[in-house]
Parts: C-alpha cells; sequence; structure tokens
C-alpha cells in the first residue's frame, strides 16, 4: 500500500511538473508541496541557447529587409532591376526560421532538463493562455521571444504585469494586427482627409482583432458580459499601439513626427483615436498610452477575468472539468491578492481534488515527450530531429493555428491516430536506446505509487530491452498525468 | 522479434476477439445497405463567403470592399455563377462543378449563434445546439448513430490524427492520418493491446487505430497496385517527409480528401467523413483575386477536385458540404482585411447535389440591411442546411434530425431540394 506522500510525490512530479526524471521521486517525497512551491522562488531562469537574441534585433533586420524590397520595387520600376535586391528582400522566412528553430529548440532543451519543471509547466501554460501561431510568417521570428521576453519575467508576479507585457510585445501586436489599426478620426486619418486622399486607395481605420481576443480569451472569457460595442471601443483605445520603425511610416518621419525605437513597442500618437473612451460602464479619459493600460489594469482586476483564467489553470492541472470548488477557492485567492500569481498557485495546491487519482489528465503531445526525454534522460538530438517530434505528433512549437492556443482536454489530444502515432515514436525511441535503459528498473522511479501492477507485470515480461521500453511509454499511467 | 504472425492476421484476431465489441458491431455491419456517402469540410477560422462567392452584383459590393472587391470582368474577374453572384477565381473546379450541375451555393447562411468568437461559433456548429457548450456530443456524430440504429451500421472517420467535435458522442468514430513512422512489430503491438485491456479508452482508441490503419494501407496498395508501398520507409525519412507534407497546406488539404475518399470507397467502410482546415481569419492583407485568401480556396479547390477524382464512380451518391463558423464583415477594415461577421457562404457539392445554382434569400449589402449595420444579414439556418443532406441524402427521419441531431430545431425546416432526385 502506497503511502499518501508516495502518492503526492508521483502527482508532483508528473501532474505537476513535467514528468519524474530517475532517482528525483524520493526527493520529492519528503515534502512534495513545499518541493514546488521551492520552484517558484527566486527569479525566473534566463533561457540560454546559441542564437537568442531579442525580437527587437529580428524585427529591425526585418524592416531592413521590408525596406531594401521597396528599393528594389522602385529601381525595377524605373528599368534599373537589381535582381539580386529583390532575392534578398525575399529572405524574410529566410531570416526567421534558423530564429525560429533555435527558440523552439531553447525551450524544448530547457523543458527536458529544468530543475524546476512546476516553474517551465505555468510559464508553457501562459505561452499557451497568451497564444500567438507562427502559421502567421510575421510572427515566426518574434513567436519564441514573446515567451522569454513577456511571460518569463512575470510568471511568478502579478497577471497584470504579464496582461501589459505581452498585450504591448510586437509579437502580439502583430499576431492579433493591432500596429496598423488607425483610429478613424487620429491624426493619420485627418492627415490623410484633408490631403483628399485623391486615388481613395485605403480608408484608415480600426482592426478589432487584438482587442477582441484580450477580452475574449486574455481577459473576461466569453460569456464575460462585454458587447461588439465594448469591443469596438476597446479596439480605439489601443489604437497607436504598434511597432517603432516601420518602414512605410518614413514619410510621418519626414514631417518630424516620431517613428520610434525600430522593432520596439512604440505608441504611435498619431494612430490613436482621440477622446475618451467608456467601457463595461466604466470612463476612460485617460490620454494616449495610459488609456488602454487604464482598461488593461482594470481588466486584470474583474473577477469574470479571474474565474476565466483560474478556471482555465484548473483545467490544465487538475482535471478536464475543473473542480468547482478549487475553481472557487483560486478565484478569491486572485481576488483577495490582486491577481498576486503565486498566491493563485497556492490555492491550487491547497486543493484536496489536486492531489487524487485516476489520473485525470491525458498528456497532450508536448507533455509526453517531455516526459519521456526526462524519464530515459534521453540527450537532446540535433536541433532539427528534436523539433520534429513535436510535428509527427501534432503539436508543432508554438503553432497552436489560432489565438485560443492548444486545447486542454483529453478528447482533443486521445484520439486513435494520434494514439497510435504516439506509441510508434515511444518504439522509435526504444529501438534506438536497446538494452541501454532498463525499463523494469526505470517504472518504479518514474511512476512511483502510480504504477499499476499490469504495467509492471507486462514490462516485466518483455521478450527485449526495448519492447519493455516500449511498454512503459506506452502504458496508460505514462499516457496521462 | 517474432513476425510470425503477419501483420493482417494480428488485425483479425485482435479485433474479432471482441477487444472492443463497437468496432465489432461496426464490421457486423458491413454488409449493411445504403450507398449515401457524405463529406463534411470545416473551414475553421471564418471563411469571408463575399470573397469566396462575391455578390458582384449587388449595387454596394464594390465600394464596400475597396480594394479586395473581385471584378466583374478582366483579369483575375470573378467567375460568374448568375446575374448577381460569382466565384473567387481561384475556385476553379467548383466553377466547373457548378456548370456541370454538381455545385449549390447557399449564401447569406449562419448557424443560430450571433456573437463572434470564433471559438464559441465552432463549438455551435460543430455540437448542433443553440448556444456554446450547450451539448459534448456533436450533430455529426448523432447523425452516424441515427444511422447505425438505421441498419447503415459503417460509422464514420475523422481525416487528423484527432476527432473534431463535430464527430464526438456516442458512436464510436476513428481517427486517421498517416503513421508510418515506425513498422510497430506486430508482437508489441499485441502486449500493448493487452496492457490496455482494462482501460475502455485506450483500448478502444488502438484497435480503432489498427482498424483504420489497415484499411488505409489497403487503400494505399491497391492506388499503388503494390502491397507494401515502401519497405525502404525508415523512420527518420518518414518524419522528414510528413514534415515537408505538412508544411504544404495546399498538398495537405488534399491529402486529407484523398485518405477520405479510400475510406468511403470501400463497401464495407464509412460512409461519413470529415476534415478540416484552418487559417481563413483573414484580418489583414487578405488579398483580392490574388493573395492569402486566395492561395487558400486554391488549396480548397484542389482538395475538392483530389476527393472527385479518388472517389471515382462513387462521386455519383457523394455530398460533400463545405462550411465556416461565421462570415466576414461586409466592409473592409482598416488593415485590408475583414473581420469577424455574421452570414456566410456554404459549398454544396458532389453527385448527388441538385446544384447549377445559388441558394439565397439575398438580404443585400446596403446599410440599412446588414445585421448590426456591419455585417452580412443571415436568410438561412445552416441547420435547414443540414437537415436537408441529412434527410434527403442520408435518410434520417425528420422527427430524429429536429430532437436529436439538432436537439431543439423543430421550428427550422430543412432546405428542400438539394439533392438530385
Amino acid at each position: 500500500m502506497a503511502t499518501q506522500r508516495a502518492l503526492a510525490a508521483a502527482i508532483a512530479a508528473n501532474r505537476f511538473g513535467l514528468g519524474a526524471r530517475p532517482g528525483e521521486l524520493p526527493v520529492i517525497e519528503k515534502d512534495p508541496e513545499a518541493w514546488l512551491h521551492r520552484q517558484l522562488a527566486g527569479r525566473a531562469p534566463v533561457l540560454s541557447g546559441e542564437g537568442l537574441k531579442p525580437s527587437s534585433e529580428t524585427l529591425e533586420r526585418a524592416l531592413e529587409l521590408r525596406a531594401d524590397l521597396a528599393e528594389a520595387r522602385r529601381d525595377k520600376k524605373q528599368g534599373d532591376e537589381d535582381a539580386a535586391k529583390v532575392k534578398a528582400a525575399l529572405k524574410l522566412p529566410a531570416l526567421y526560421r534558423p530564429v525560429y528553430i533555435d527558440e523552439a529548440y531553447a525551450r524544448f532543451s530547457h523543458a527536458i532538463s529544468t530543475d524546476r519543471p512546476f516553474l517551465e509547466r505555468l510559464t508553457q501554460f501562459w505561452s499557451n493562455h497568451f497564444a500567438v501561431s507562427i502559421d502567421k510568417i510575421v510572427v515566426l521570428g518574434v513567436a519564441g521571444a514573446l515567451e522569454r521576453e513577456a511571460i518569463r519575467p512575470h510568471v511568478t508576479g502579478n497577471f497584470s504585469d504579464l496582461l501589459l507585457a505581452v498585450e504591448q510585445h510586437p509579437a502580439m501586436l502583430l499576431y492579433l494586427d493591432n500596429q496598423a489599426s488607425i483610429g478613424p478620426h487620429s491624426r493619420a486619418a485627418s492627415f490623410l482627409a484633408r490631403r483628399g486622399n485623391a486615388q481613395g486607395a485605403r480608408k484608415l481605420d480600426i482592426n478589432e482583432n487584438l482587442a477582441r481576443e484580450i477580452l475574449e480569451l486574455h481577459t473576461l472569457g466569453v460569456d464575460g458580459g462585454y458587447s461588439q460595442a465594448d469591443v469596438t471601443t476597446f479596439a480605439k483605445a489601443i489604437t497607436g499601439w504598434s511597432i517603432g520603425g516601420e518602414a512605410n511610416n518614413r514619410r510621418f518621419a519626414r514631417l518630424g513626427i516620431p517613428n520610434g525605437d525600430p522593432g520596439e513597442f512604440f505608441f504611435r500618437e498619431v494612430f490613436h483615436e482621440p477622446g475618451a473612451k467608456k467601457l463595461l460602464g466604466r470612463s476612460y479619459g485617460q490620454d494616449g498610452v495610459k488609456q488602454g493600460e487604464a482598461i488593461l489594469e482594470d481588466l486584470a482586476q474583474r473577477r469574470e477575468t479571474a474565474r476565466h483564467v483560474c478556471s482555465k489553470l484548473a483545467r490544465h492541472f487538475i482535471a478536464d472539468d475543473p473542480p468547482a470548488a478549487a475553481v472557487e477557492h483560486m478565484t478569491r485567492a486572485w481576488l483577495d491578492s490582486h491577481g498576486n500569481l503565486p498566491k493563485v498557485y497556492a490555492a491550487m495546491l491547497e486543493s484536496p481534488e489536486a492531489w487524487v487519482t485516476p489520473l485525470a489528465k491525458f498528456k497532450t503531445p508536448a507533455d509526453y515527450i517531455y516526459s519521456s526525454y526526462r524519464a530515459l534522460a534521453l540527450p537532446a538530438q540535433d536541433k532539427r530531429r528534436s523539433l520534429q517530434a513535436f510535428e509527427v505528433l501534432g503539436q508543432r512549437n508554438l503553432q497552436p493555428g489560432s489565438p485560443a492556443g492548444w486545447p486542454d482536454t483529453s478528447a482533443d489530444w486521445d484520439g486513435s491516430s494520434a494514439l497510435l502515432k504516439r506509441i510508434a515514436w515511444a518504439d522509435a525511441v526504444a529501438q534506438r536506446l536497446g538494452s541501454e535503459r532498463n525499463a523494469r528498473e526505470l517504472a518504479p522511479q518514474l511512476l512511483g505509487a502510480t504504477l499499476s501492477d499490469d504495467t509492471a507485470k507486462a514490462i516485466g515480461r518483455a521478450e527485449s530491452a526495448s519492447q519493455a521500453l516500449t511498454l512503459l511509454l506506452s502504458a496508460p499511467e505514462f499516457m496521462r498525468r | 522479434m517474432s513476425h510470425s504472425i503477419s501483420r493482417r492476421r494480428f488485425l483479425e484476431t485482435t479485433l474479432f476477439a471482441g477487444a472492443t465489441s463497437i468496432v465489432a458491431s461496426r464490421l457486423a455491419f458491413a454488409n449493411a445497405p445504403g450507398d449515401a456517402r457524405f463529406v463534411f469540410v470545416l473551414l475553421r477560422g471564418a471563411l469571408d463567403g463575399l470573397s469566396a462567392v462575391p455578390p458582384v452584383g449587388d449595387p454596394d459590393y464594390a465600394s464596400l470592399r475597396g480594394q479586395i472587391a473581385l471584378a466583374k470582368s478582366g483579369e483575375g474577374a470573378a467567375l460568374p455563377l448568375d446575374a448577381t453572384f460569382a466565384l473567387h477565381p481561384s475556385l476553379k473546379f467548383c466553377h466547373a462543378s457548378y456548370a456541370a450541375k454538381e455545385l449549390a451555393v447557399l449564401h447569406a447562411v449562419a448557424s443560430p449563434y450571433r456573437e463572434r468568437s470564433h471559438f464559441d461559433g465552432q463549438n455551435v456548429l460543430e455540437s448542433g445546439g443553440l448556444r456554446p457548450h450547450q451539448t459534448e456530443s456533436g450533430w455529426l456524430n448523432r447523425a452516424i448513430s441515427a444511422l447505425q440504429k438505421g441498419g447503415q451500421g459503417q460509422g464514420g472517420v475523422a481525416l487528423g490524427a484527432n476527432v473534431p467535435l463535430a464527430m464526438r458522442g456516442p458512436a464510436e468514430v476513428a481517427s486517421w492520418s498517416p503513421t508510418k513512422i515506425s513498422a510497430l512489430d506486430d508482437e508489441t503491438l499485441a502486449r500493448i493491446t493487452d496492457l490496455y485491456a482494462r482501460d475502455p479508452l485506450l483500448s478502444r482508441r488502438l484497435a480503432e487505430a489498427l482498424e483504420s490503419d489497415a484499411i488505409a494501407n489497403e487503400a494505399q496498395a491497391a492506388a499503388n497496385a503494390e502491397p507494401d508501398a515502401d519497405p525502404a520507409m525508415t523512420p527518420e525519412n518518414a518524419v522528414e517527409r510528413d514534415a515537408r507534407e505538412k508544411r504544404n497546406f495546399n498538398a495537405r488539404y488534399s491529402e486529407a480528401a484523398r485518405a477520405a475518399a479510400g475510406f468511403l470507397k470501400r463497401e464495407d467502410g464509412p460512409r461519413v467523413a470529415m476534415f478540416d482546415t484552418s487559417g481563413w481569419d483573414t484580418h489583414a492583407n487578405e488579398g483580392g483575386a490574388q493573395g492569402q485568401l486566395a492561395l487558400r480556396l486554391r488549396g480548397l479547390d484542389l482538395a475538392l477536385s483530389a476527393l472527385k477524382e479518388s472517389l471515382g464512380p462513387v462521386w455519383r451518391n457523394t455530398v460533400v458540404l463545405v462550411a465556416t463558423e461565421f462570415g466576414r464583415t461586409a466592409a473592409i477594415n482598416g488593415t485590408r482585411g475583414t473581420d469577424h461577421g455574421t452570414g456566410a457562404a456554404v459549398f454544396m457539392l458532389g453527385g448527388a447535389v441538385a446544384g447549377g445554382r445559388v441558394v439565397a434569400d439575398w438580404p443585400g449589402l446596403s446599410r440599412g440591411n446588414l445585421h448590426e449595420g456591419r455585417d452580412l444579414r443571415p436568410t438561412l439556418d445552416l441547420r435547414a442546411v443540414m437537415k436537408g443532406v441529412l434527410h434527403d441524402h442520408l435518410g434520417i427521419a425528420s422527427a430524429t434530425l429536429d430532437s436529436q441531431v439538432f436537439p431543439g430545431s423543430t421550428g427550422i425546416t430543412q432546405t428542400r431540394d438539394l439533392i438530385r432526385s
């Protein structure tokens, strides 16, 4: 009969962490909850890795490429085609792809080796809550930087700081199209109107994408009581939240209108829709960038936001159908602490539902890969090969495909084909290792008190070392957490 | 390692050993009647119906759409359907199907959902309910249940690694996507099957996967006229090939379509298939005759063409329904794209469709006629269209459709005459 603490240790390592490593469970068992809390103390680790650079640097280079392209087009019109220049300018994907690979590889290497796996799981939860997806090419080179620059520093801080950092990060502005959203009564719009806008080419107006997703996904939640009018008003309030150095605003620069630091968040005042705004029953008379910031600050404190985000946290960590008592306890911690995230995490860990079996969560492909690497102490392979596993199992790094992020319930991941792919991948890993690992010894070290007799027996009877490993990685209690 | 039992033999023994009664019962009904095939294609992200099926004859169309409006004539012109409507120039196969009376276009269509969240919109469309998260199962799954009760027990297949909500529910639906990353040993698979014996979900999933894999391999083998298409495929180069193919969404859509055909063509195969595509959320730089949306539509058009080609004679008995969660704003926005809207366009094509027409009670695009002053006003409930297909094509009783497939939809009368008589 397993002791309560032994069970809690396996749950701490596998449900709240990224999967136990051999030798870890006895250490965790001394005090599983304290082991989790310890990981939240101190500064968040700064990811290191070859090729990682600030997003502003990547974006500045992209702006240069775009300028080259514009120049090349002008030259072409004048009959002086410079093919090399055109080629250079078409290299945006060529610029972005290696950056993306370096970023994805750095987070992968970190996840399989970190001593603070609870912190890393929380980080990835937030990255998915504030999802950007690299199928939109403009974020390919900066999606990883969003996590490093805006999310990691705030995972153990306050939600309002996290929210603001994310919504002002160039990756989010680009992903949800806010950098070019322009108030219909802004200075830019009036300027164009005065010039008569002879070609009538382009009307200047808002793009409501970011405002809508902030309300629906990042804060209040879809049932959070906002209207279409609130979306439009909020979109107007954040007009001007943009990125410095955009080449096509050089005209403004010539007129002495500031253009910001290339690749950095920049409040482009001339795009901003002037005037006070009224949103969700409150008035915002602030000027400029402060207006949107004040709205975000209020959104972060609302009960709807607390409940929405706590439900997602509980769904991610505890069960597909999050237990109401746990959600309520977390929501109260949020409201009492004004969104102090460690208090919210602590409330989650205090909830008895967080520590029960049977294992309720079916691992996502990423979970599955991380926990396998940790379980088998697999060294990271070369970059492309390591990242391909995510693609093959259906969860390519930073590509959830929509701002809602990856889905988070069993039914989203337990399709028959998905399961077979997982088993096939496990088998390929096992074949490669052969007798370099001993599944019979590993099973209790990884699964601890959650290891079933059936699994132990099946592993014990395997006809080869690699088959035993395949069975271990395919076991129901390894597929879940 | 033992290769004494062949893969095929293994499948027979495990499947018929009653590992899962569901799969077994599906096979037991293998000879049930019913030639009708149905494919549901979901476009996630809200297809811009006013670009896919531009109302070029509407007096307000060109001004609302500005730079992304499609021309009536000249280079890159839309492909004409009737006095009002045309098709996006990327939809060449669809246009030919329209001429062959195998494509019906339905316009100004919407599910009961009237808000503008993609995710809730897709939830309502897929669940077939009135509100988001009203039910946990999908309308298509409940339709398959109804077919099975009527003796057509072949079930359905979702092309992709996982089963989308529309196909989740009481009827077991397999998912399928190519898994060739390892020549899994039959012995090992048998042991994993044993290991899952006390886990209802995993044992069912594994049995479904092996069955689908066997069907697909057979279809593949038939297509290649050799039983083992690529014996030299190693895990590494298969992984690379999968990755390469995934990068190209045109190829991906067509691959899903061909795989769907592989299942549907079989006498004892499923009658219903579904695949979904994403990337339709064109908020910025949507493009007109060329550009972002044009490329996606080209991919869709090619996939539909691949489906017809792969289905061969079965196309005659097939209906393909292509739908999206909602439409997009009537007017272009500040970033040369369109935002979330309401009324959408729906495609129905196949040999069984009474096509060659646009079905629309067109509300017009003048400002006063727009829904909330911004969106195409919906005049046709998507469930009416779905009911029309499920009743007239698959033979599901109206009472079942009203109460079970689309709960609470008694007031929504099916659209008539969508199916060739």
